[in-house]
């Protein structure tokens, strides 16, 4: 039980490091970001 | 001549013969199939499973079809895509393909709670083995606690495949029962305090390039550390890097729609197909079902617990209903945040907080799984 939910809970942690580290290294473009903005205001129509 | 005729006339009544004879195991299942089917249709509790389940079932008790005999309809399926474990990753590409993850790449650390909703996989497994299950069996029993359908029936087809119905009846059961079970846990754990703590709204701030790599980065990490599990996190994450990627809109759609719809059908029959009387209706059947419901409350417990413990770590800025989400039912377990919610303030808006807790619960739960199979793995119990 604990190397079962200490395994899941320690892989699971790594993951959100990679995808934090992901967002970091590849982050939002201001025109990606203004073109989502537009796109979440119903702009473009 | 006369003689012939009798004869044929004899073969035409065995079925109701054996029925009335030896066949009581197969009324009673006649009867639970009944009930599938009228969960199914009249009910709407998960009908796209739980009407070719019922269906095959009602089959494969009718006595001396031979159905699940070799060569027959529904061994076929069977042998077909469940005792290969081909349904459950077909399915899982269906499921990938479905799944938004952005909700939760807004907010990563969310997926720490979905590891806390697979607590109850864990404890169950300890429950089942103290009871005298063998190993393999308390696996397939525990993994009903991933709240996972298609997991649940990879798990179990592979190492208990004598409990595949049980485990996939119970697992779809409680899956379709998450509205039920799970609020009056939120309640108990939770103070009126915390059941409104605002989250804000989600901000858009993941690129289309962290999108794009998430699921190969995801695969190649897990795959390294839990490799047992591959299989599992693969099909997924193929599913949703097609949706990311853009450029396979047919496969995609494919996946998602035709694939998944068939594989469905032919999963639901061959599950209906091992619910034959004689080899269902056991005590450990009934064990099944009640160490699934502990498993699911005990992922909901642990849910909520791990919420309060992140919202007492970022000051108050982590609404705990959202860690019940952290499961795999998706997306129920993530409405019934939002609607449990706004019970005590009807501004409040959880639901895309709580859909990242979900996905991180559809994460957690494969991965749960695939550390389980390599510990076994490990062990040398596989």
């Amino acid at each position: 039980m604990i190397v079962g939910m200490g395994g899941t809970l320690v892989t699971l942690w790594i993951l959100s490091l990679v995808m934090n580290l992901l967002k970091k290294v590849f982050p939002l473009s201001e025109k990606e970001g203004s073109s989502k903005a537009a796109a979440s205001q119903g702009g473009g129509r | 001549m006369t003689e012939s005729v009798l004869a044929a006339l004899s073969g035409l009544g065995q079925g109701l013969a054996f029925l009335f004879t030896q066949g009581l195991p197969n009324v009673v299942m006649l009867i639970v199939g009944g009930v599938l089917l009228y969960l199914g249709v009249k009910k709407e509790v998960e009908p796209l499973l739980l009407v070719p389940i019922g269906f095959g079932c009602v089959l494969v008790n009718i006595p001396l079809g031979d159905l699940m005999e070799q060569g027959g309809l529904l061994r076929t399926f069977y042998d077909m895509g469940i005792a290969n474990e081909l349904f459950p990753l077909l399915i899982f590409v269906g499921i990938g393909a479905m799944t938004d993850f952005g909700p939760l790449l807004e907010n990563p650390k969310i997926l720490l709670l979905g590891a806390a909703g697979q607590f109850g996989i864990f404890f169950t497994l300890l429950i089942a083995l103290a009871l005298g299950f063998p190993e393999l069996e308390a696996v397939s029993i525990a993994i009903i606690g991933a709240c996972d359908g298609p997991t649940a029936i990879y798990v179990t087809s592979q190492y208990a495949p004598q409990l595949l119905g049980a485990v996939s009846v119970a697992a779809y059961s409680y899956m379709s029962l998450v509205p039920i079970i799970q609020p009056p846990i939120m309640r108990v754990l939770t103070t009126p305090k915390e059941r409104v703590v605002k989250m804000g709204a989600v901000k858009r701030t993941v690129s289309s390039r962290t999108r794009l790599l998430f699921p190969i980065v995801v695969t190649f990490v897990t795959g390294l550390i839990a490799p047992k599990g591959l299989p599992l996190m693969g099909t997924i994450m193929l599913g949703n890097f097609m949706r990311e990627c853009g450029v396979v809109s047919r496969l995609t759609k494919a996946s998602e729609n035709e694939i998944a719809n068939i594989v469905t059908l032919f999963l639901g029959l061959a599950i209906g197909g091992t619910m034959e009387g004689h080899a269902f209706l056991k005590p450990q059947t009934l064990a099944i079902f009640a160490l699934g419901f502990v498993a699911i409350c005990m992922d909901t417990v642990a849910g909520v617990l791990f919420g309060k413990l992140m919202c007492a770590l970022t000051g108050g800025k982590v609404n705990p209903l959202i860690g019940s989400a952290g499961i795999s039912a998706y997306p129920m377990a993530a409405r019934v945040v939002q609607v449990q919610g706004q019970r005590y303030d009807k501004k409040n808006y959880l639901l895309m907080h709580a859909m990242g807790a979900n996905t991180g619960g559809q994460i957690g739960s494969v991965m749960a799984a695939a550390v389980m199979l390599s510990c076994l793995k490990g062990m040398g119990l596989i």
